[in-house]
């Protein structure tokens, strides 16, 4: 168990290598990079100044070299003018737009990112479980159509709709602010108990519009694979032994439907980052997903290729840990059998 | 002797979307004490309805409508007609008084939680043992019912477990709180002969053991005659005959039974005669022109060897190669039928699948002779292979699952013509053609698979395999998923089909009467081996090999002056080191066949080979 988890991480460190290839030619591709043209920019200008400095900038980095030097001292495998300083090394590179080390833009964000997302993922699950058990086990009846029809109302708004519709009455009937993750008086003071309320205050709003549409998905499919799993014959055997119903469905019929969700994992976190980049633009929250697009716009390259490298690394872990917990729930995955 | 459970006028109705259909009408019967009460009847006669009604599992569909189940344990008498489903008392007996054991044992046993946990399970909930305790009485349990290895047992997921081995779980299970009364649906249907006969040995034992009732639900006539006391008869949720196995299997009085029995294939049967479907059913074959015969057989089959690679699941351990089958020869003339017998996990389907060139065998070469000399079916390429495809077609055991239910019957038949370049005014005509050759109306050409039954869609299945006007069919298990009511039907269509066509058949089969009633010539698998073929007529009259009389002692037969001898059925049949000499073979040993009359051919070990000599 513990070599396949040592080699897991091993394909996990090559695939990262590949990704980290892909994501440093494909920003590389459009012709120019940001200080190229922001050189070219100033000398318009005629701020020398500037541009002596944005040499200085192009040197430290070695984008005067070629491409695959510039890739390999991006991940720290090859000494740059300051010495092995790449991703390796845990220098993420400097954003030319900012004027900051990438570390410092992104900061808070990534954190942030990381928290609404997994706060709306256990939102998901927590609305959806139960309510698909609901759904399936009253199938065909009004409280099952409710159900039915609210998943469906949730499939088809659009999240970005949804968070403007809330943003407008939030303001309108209660006099809310509900854009950013905490007060904007609080944005630059140290995290105290006060910014931490302000905090959960503002996680709501955002933890609704991202994971409604999950929620959604989640009931329609779980109800779907429920049924199946409650037509089989081991639910009747269950039965037939006296287990109380709740409890004879929980252990068999549930815990066989779970499979395919657990397998989802990997593909959630990734699919929740990029996927909430609207929302997280219209609520103006402080997440990486703005960021990336920015990044991406103004051919900011090291800020680009950290963010996707950081979603990339993600769904690599969210798909070892959704392996992990599929062979410990498992055991024919567990045993290899058919 | 009184009476344990004791139905009266009990009536099940199911709503359905054209209104209430009702599935039993006003049933009474009762089950003794201590005794075996075997219900017969085909597929919807009602037979499950009862036991579901009995154990409050019903469907939600369905619902007693009227009429009382009274069952007798202890001093009270409870009707559980009148129990709510899911309420303390009802669960109170579900599992605790009365037990339940169902077909297939795989499907019932849940994949992802141990033997262990399952059997205790029952223990847990009813008599509120804990974890050790449950453990403990489980163990018990699994050596009551024949597990080698109980203490082992109860860590074993049922997915590493025999189909024999699940099944005797399950009975565990049921059986764990010693219940009053045991319902068994149709217990053995899904088992090999010799696993059936065990554990119709083991229910046997275990009733004499703890005095429990046994409601047994089957279609099959063999396992009534031998461990039943009592039987009922039901025929469209009516019980149409009742009484001690003795008076009604010697003297059926209702037409239904006596066309049950007549209905199934039997050992003594006289050579020719034929099945009597219960309804019958009309085919229209038409004439078609000879097409060029072979000078030998069509399908030679020559020293073919196939072994697997079994990932194993722990990384330090090698993968285990299994050695699917070894060796084995067959030839099958035209318009002949080569019956293929064996236990599940013998070879035969592995062998069934090279000749499709399925599979591609190790070693050994499958030659096939459409009349212009014989061709290495494997060597063959492009063309020659997508004629070879033409030539062969397959039909499968289960006609719910190979029919695909989004495409009509009209496109279901017209795909393998379309794909070997039938005109499309052709297919239209074929598919009419097709239809009356096995029986059914042309008008059923527009509909879907689920508007059919079983014995319906199989009839489908085996149009579809005609359509490109095959040489040879390859039948795997054809009437094994069907109801006892259509098998009749099903084989003598194929009979009638192989006459009026010239078709070759390969019939693989655990169902030694079926084979028996098909072959014309049968080959018996043991182990990837073939360990006796000969004739119909000389293999199953005049046995020799021990595993081929293990088989055949261990059908149960229809007719009361053949019981079963339990005591001789040891589930060891299978293993060549404890067969008796000259037969049996060392660890590693192959033996060899040896003819002891004309066509008739035994494996010999090669030590008894030495001596003669």
């Amino acid at each position: 168990m513990i070599v396949q988890i040592l080699r897991r991480v091993v394909t996990m460190a090559l695939t990262l290598l590949v990704i980290s290839a892909l994501v440093f030619f494909i920003i590389k591709l459009p012709p120019g990079d940001y200080l190229t043209n922001r050189i070219m920019e100033l000398r318009a200008s005629g701020e020398a100044g500037s541009v002596a400095k944005a040499e200085l900038l192009i040197r430290q980095y070695g984008l005067d070299r070629p491409v695959w030097q510039q890739y390999l001292m991006w991940i720290g495998l090859m000494p740059g003018p300051v010495g092995f300083s790449g991703l390796l090394q845990g220098d993420w590179g400097w954003s030319f737009e900012y004027d900051k080390p990438v570390a410092d833009v992104v900061g808070d964000a990534l954190w942030l990112t990381l928290l609404i997302n997994l706060t709306a993922v256990v939102f998901v699950h927590v609305v959806a479980i139960p309510a698909a058990i609901y759904s399936a086990t009253h199938r065909h009846t009004f409280g099952d159509a409710v159900v039915t029809l609210l998943g469906y109302v949730g499939l088809a708004v659009p999240g970005f709709l949804l968070a403007l519709i809330l943003l407008f009455y939030a303001n309108r009937w209660f006099g809310l602010s509900i854009g950013g993750l905490y007060d904007s008086a609080l944005t630059n003071q140290p995290w105290d108990w006060t910014k931490i309320r302000s905090l959960l205050a503002h996680l709501v709003v955002p933890t609704l519009v991202i994971g409604l549409g999950g929620t959604a998905a989640m009931i329609r499919r779980m109800r779907a694979n429920l049924l199946d799993e409650l037509a089989k014959p081991y639910t009747v055997t269950a039965r037939a032994k006296g287990l109380p119903p709740m409890r004879a469905l929980l252990k068999y019929p549930f815990r066989m439907s779970l499979n395919p969700f657990v397998a989802d994992i990997g593909n959630l976190l990734p699919h929740l980052v990029s996927g909430s980049v609207l929302v997280s633009l219209v609520l103006s929250l402080p997440t990486v997903g703005p960021l990336l697009l920015e990044a991406l716009r103004s051919q900011d390259q090291f800020m680009a290729g950290f963010i996707l490298m950081f979603v990339a690394g993600l769904t690599l872990v969210g798909m070892l840990i959704s392996d992990l917990i599929l062979v410990w729930l498992d055991p024919r995955i567990r045993m290899g059998a058919r | 002797m009184s009476s344990l459970l004791s139905i009266r006028d009990l009536a099940v109705a199911f709503r359905t979307e054209t209104g209430p259909f009702e599935a039993l009408h006003g049933l009474s019967l009762d089950v003794m004490r201590g005794r075996t009460l075997a219900l017969v009847g085909e597929s919807g006669s009602g037979k499950s309805v009862t036991a579901q009604a009995i154990m409050g599992i019903l469907p939600k569909s369905a619902a007693i409508t009227r009429g009382q189940i009274l069952f007798r344990d202890g001093p009270a008498e409870t009707d559980i007609a009148r129990l709510d489903t899911e309420g303390a008392a009802m669960r109170a007996i579900r599992g605790q008084r009365i037990a339940m054991i169902f077909q297939e044992p795989m499907t019932c046993l849940s994949p992802l939680h141990t033997v262990g946990d399952q059997i205790g399970e029952a223990l847990r909930i009813h008599t509120g043992a804990d974890r050790k305790e449950a453990d403990a009485r489980t163990q018990e349990a699994l050596a009551r019912v024949g597990f080698p290895d109980p203490k082992r047992a109860l860590k074993t997921y049922p997915f590493e477990l025999s189909g024999g081995l699940r099944q005797r779980a399950m009975i565990a299970m049921a059986l764990i709180l010693k219940p009053a009364l045991l319902v068994a649906d149709e217990p053995t249907t899904a088992l090999d002969v010799t696993t059936q006969a065990q554990i119709l040995a083991l229910l046997a034992r275990l009733q004499d053991e703890t005095g429990m009732a046994i409601l047994l639900i089957t279609h099959d006539l063999g396992v009534v005659a031998n461990i039943a006391h009592d039987v009922a008869v039901l025929y469209r949720g009516r019980l149409v005959e009742a009484g001690p196995r003795d008076t009604v299997m010697r003297a059926p009085g209702h037409a239904y039974l006596r066309a049950l029995l007549h209905a199934v294939p039997r050992f003594d049967m006289a050579p020719g005669e034929r099945l009597t479907p219960i309804r019958p059913a009309r085919a229209e074959i038409p004439p078609v022109q000879p097409q060029a015969k072979p000078a030998g057989p069509l399908l030679r089959v020559e020293g073919v060897s196939k072994s697997y690679t079994l990932r194993s699941g722990r990384f330090w351990q090698k993968p285990r190669i299994v050695q699917a089958v070894s060796d084995v020869s067959l030839s099958l003339a035209a318009g002949e039928t080569l019956g293929l017998v064996g236990e599940s996990g013998s070879g035969k389907t592995t062998v069934s699948k090279m000749v499709m060139r399925a599979l591609e065998p190790d070693s050994g070469r499958i030659l096939f002779d459409d009349g212009r000399g014989p061709r290495d079916v494997h060597g063959l390429s492009g063309d020659a292979l997508f004629a070879y495809r033409r030539t062969v077609q397959f039909v499968f055991q289960d006609p719910y699952a190979s029919l695909d239910p989004r495409m009509t019957v009209r496109q279901i038949l017209s795909e393998p013509m379309e794909i070997h370049g039938v005109p499309a005014a052709e297919r239209r005509a074929r598919c009419r053609e097709l239809m009356a050759m096995v029986g059914l109306e042309a008008s059923g050409l527009g509909r879907y698979p689920h508007a059919f039954s079983g014995g319906q869609r199989q009839r489908i299945g085996i149009a579809r395999a005609l359509a490109p006007r095959p040489r040879l069919l390859v039948l795997d298990e054809p009437v094994s998923a069907l109801d006892v009511s259509v098998q009749a039907q099903i084989l003598n269509l194929l009979k009638d089909l192989q006459a009026a066509l010239g078709l070759s058949y390969l019939i693989v089969s655990h169902n030694l009467a079926v084979i028996d009633y098909m072959a014309d010539t049968i080959s018996v698998m043991c182990r990837g081996r073939i360990v006796e073929e000969a004739p119909r007529a000389a293999l199953f009259r005049r046995p020799v090999h021990p595993y081929t009389r293990a088989l055949l002692a261990a059908v149960p037969d229809p007719s009361l002056d053949h019981p079963l001898d339990f005591a001789a059925i040891t589930g060891d049949q299978n293993d060549p080191t404890r067969w008796a000499a000259p037969y049996r073979l060392g660890p590693d040993e192959a033996g060899a066949m040896r003819a002891i009359e004309p066509g008739h051919r035994v494996r010999f070990s090669a030590a008894q080979d030495a001596e003669a000599a």
